[in-house]
């Protein structure tokens, strides 16, 4: 087959990426948990690849898991993304890049549907001037933040100063892909890949020297479910969800898992500490669990980031195992020092899970 | 035409959601929620294309249309471009419009969630605040996220972090002004209006049930929805 040909069965799986000048709106979710990815993005973002993004402090939550767990309406979310987009119209930005996946499938939906239905994009229009006075214009351009480290993953290898090979054996090493449902699902063509054959977290494993594992249930959804996870009494769906994805992967002997989205690193990292405490059972080799990477930790491994300014150190599960397989230093000491360098005591013990200090 | 499905038929999640479905199942077959509880999304669409208003009536009052993760496995999978998942949200949406979500256990969550989540939003302009994330709400979150939060300033701060203050950066402070203007955007979409409906709807069943009804996440009726499990949704429950 000839290139030509490939590119045209392959065209409805490609994306356009911006080449520089983002807005970039921030996640809920990732700041809780993974609070040192999105500062590590935009080191990557400016220092490392030159590139100009910038964000506005006025920018809120889009919503996402009020809309998807459906405590408000779906024109409540538009206006709030309407206002959004204001800000970054304002700001003189056209390529809008959120943080979050269910922030950047809500945007997605809401352009197709004012795509369909122009009425509601007129609508939303009127009931953000009505509520704020301002005025907007709808993204040039569209992309999730993994996108750009999708785009820009030969830059970071080739800067890279640590590769996804285990130093002992040479081997690359295995690791587990997982996309969050909401980047390509609901609209395959807007991920780079499309929903069947994401090729977003693929492309940075293997430009940066590891193995995809393939199992089972690879695009089975982390079970964060919204309303599923949020309320107490729900969280049996989570867990499961996440459990079934562990005992998949389990034969294939995954050394990490990476993620794209903010609440599958979330899950897979406490539903590991949470099944070792319920079960006894750990996933990982010697009683340890899997190490789980956000796409933004992981980028700054390779280029030989101190892993306690990723924020490693905020794991449930340890990514030590990880580290001392890549040869990556580290000070154990170092692990949990606050802003000033104070010690800030360490965390307690997990019962079963192996912990590292 | 009736008038529960004329409503639905306002909502353009429906429209975009149902076509004629042809009931092969598929949907099904790859659903989170299916596999765990007691839901179907191929019967959810075959009853609401039925247009049958006591079938549909039945279903905005049950936990049934509460099960659904929104995950959207559904929507890659149907050959007919249809979307359970969508239509999750269009019948949520009316059985909370109408009062109906009061009638069953899952239904009856959606306070726990306006309280949580939706007072989130409009008071800090976040969905999540770590000073809310506690391991008595959250047990799985284990003992480092206890380390984070007895530390919050000192650990966030190590990542740049700007805590509370004004400017950029992670968790900053959100202006009033931006949070006015949210809270006039929920005033004008109807946002205000699913609040306060679900404040009322509440406070109503747990006169019914007999339970204490305040404000915040202590009373007897928020404990009540937030913590209660039946444990009847489940396939292995039966």
């Amino acid at each position: 087959m000839n290139i030509e040909g490939k590119k045209l069965i392959w065209k409805d799986y490609q994306k356009e990426i911006a080449e520089d000048d983002f807005f970039y709106a921030r996640s809920c979710v990732r700041q809780s948990f993974f609070p040192g990815s999105e500062t590590t993005f935009l080191r990557i973002l400016r220092d490392e690849l030159g590139k100009n993004i910038a964000e506005h402090p006025f920018h809120t939550t889009c919503t996402g898991i009020a809309y998807h767990s459906d405590i408000v309406p779906f024109e409540t979310t538009m206006t709030v993304v309407a206002r959004q987009f204001a800000l970054m119209t304002e700001a003189g930005y056209q390529n809008y890049v959120p943080s979050c996946i269910t922030s950047f499938g809500v945007y997605v939906e809401i352009l197709d549907t004012w795509h369909h239905f122009p009425e509601i994009e007129k609508k939303i229009r009127g009931y953000l001037k009505e509520a704020t006075g301002k005025e907007f214009e709808k993204p040039r351009n569209l992309v999730h933040s993994s996108d750009l480290i999708y785009k820009f993953r030969k830059e970071i290898a080739e800067k890279g100063k640590f590769r996804l090979v285990n130093r002992f054996t040479g081997e690359p090493i295995r690791v587990v892909e997982h996309i969050g449902c909401h980047y390509a699902k609901m609209f395959p063509s807007k991920g780079v890949g499309g929903a069947e054959y994401p090729h977003v977290l693929i492309g940075m494993i293997e430009d940066w020297g590891g193995e995809v594992v393939d199992y089972p249930e690879r695009r089975h959804c982390c079970g964060f479910g919204f309303r599923q996870y949020v309320v107490k009494a729900n969280r049996g769906y989570s867990i499961a969800c996440s459990r079934k994805k562990f005992e998949s992967m389990k034969p294939y002997k995954p050394e990490a898992i990476l993620t794209n989205c903010p609440g599958c690193p979330f899950f897979f990292d406490r539903w590991q500490y949470a099944l070792s405490e319920m079960e006894g059972v750990t996933y990982g080799e010697d009683g340890q669990g899997i190490p789980v990477l956000t796409y933004e930790e992981l980028a700054g491994l390779i280029l030989g980031y101190n892993p306690w300014d990723l924020g490693l150190q905020t794991h449930q599960v340890p990514v030590e195992p990880l580290l001392d397989k890549m040869g990556i230093p580290y000070d154990p000491e170092k692990k949990f020092l606050g802003l000033h360098g104070e010690y800030l005591g360490k965390p307690e013990e997990p019962g079963v899970l192996k912990f590292c200090h | 035409m009736g008038r529960l499905y004329d409503l639905l038929s306002q909502d353009v999640r429906f429209k975009e959601g149902l076509k004629a479905c042809i009931n092969c199942g598929t949907c099904t077959a790859i659903c989170p929620a299916a596999e765990f509880y007691l839901y179907d999304p191929r019967t959810l669409a075959n009853i609401l294309q039925s247009r049958d208003e006591e079938q549909i009536e039945t279903l905005l009052k049950s936990d049934f249309i509460w099960y659904c993760g929104e995950c959207m496995s559904c929507k890659t999978r149907c050959p007919r471009g249809n979307a359970p998942g969508l239509l999750i949200s269009a019948v949520r949406s009316l059985s909370q419009d109408l009062g109906y979500f009061t009638e069953s256990e899952k239904g009856r969550q959606q306070l726990a969630i306006k309280r949580s989540i939706g007072e989130w939003i409009l008071n800090y302009g976040y969905c999540l605040y770590p000073e809310e994330i506690t391991t008595h709400d959250h047990p799985e979150q284990g003992p480092v996220w206890e380390w984070i939060t007895a530390n919050l300033k000192a650990v966030l701060g190590r990542f740049e972090a700007n805590y509370q203050e004004e400017g950029p950066g992670i968790f900053r402070k959100i202006p009033q002004d931006s949070l006015d203007e949210i809270k006039r955007i929920f005033d004008v979409t109807g946002g205000t209006e699913r609040f306060e409906k679900l404040e009322e709807f509440s406070r109503k069943k747990a006169g019914e049930m007999g339970m204490e009804f305040s404000p915040g996440q202590e009373s007897e009726y928020y404990l009540h929805v937030y913590n209660t499990n039946n444990n009847q949704h489940c396939k292995d429950e039966h």
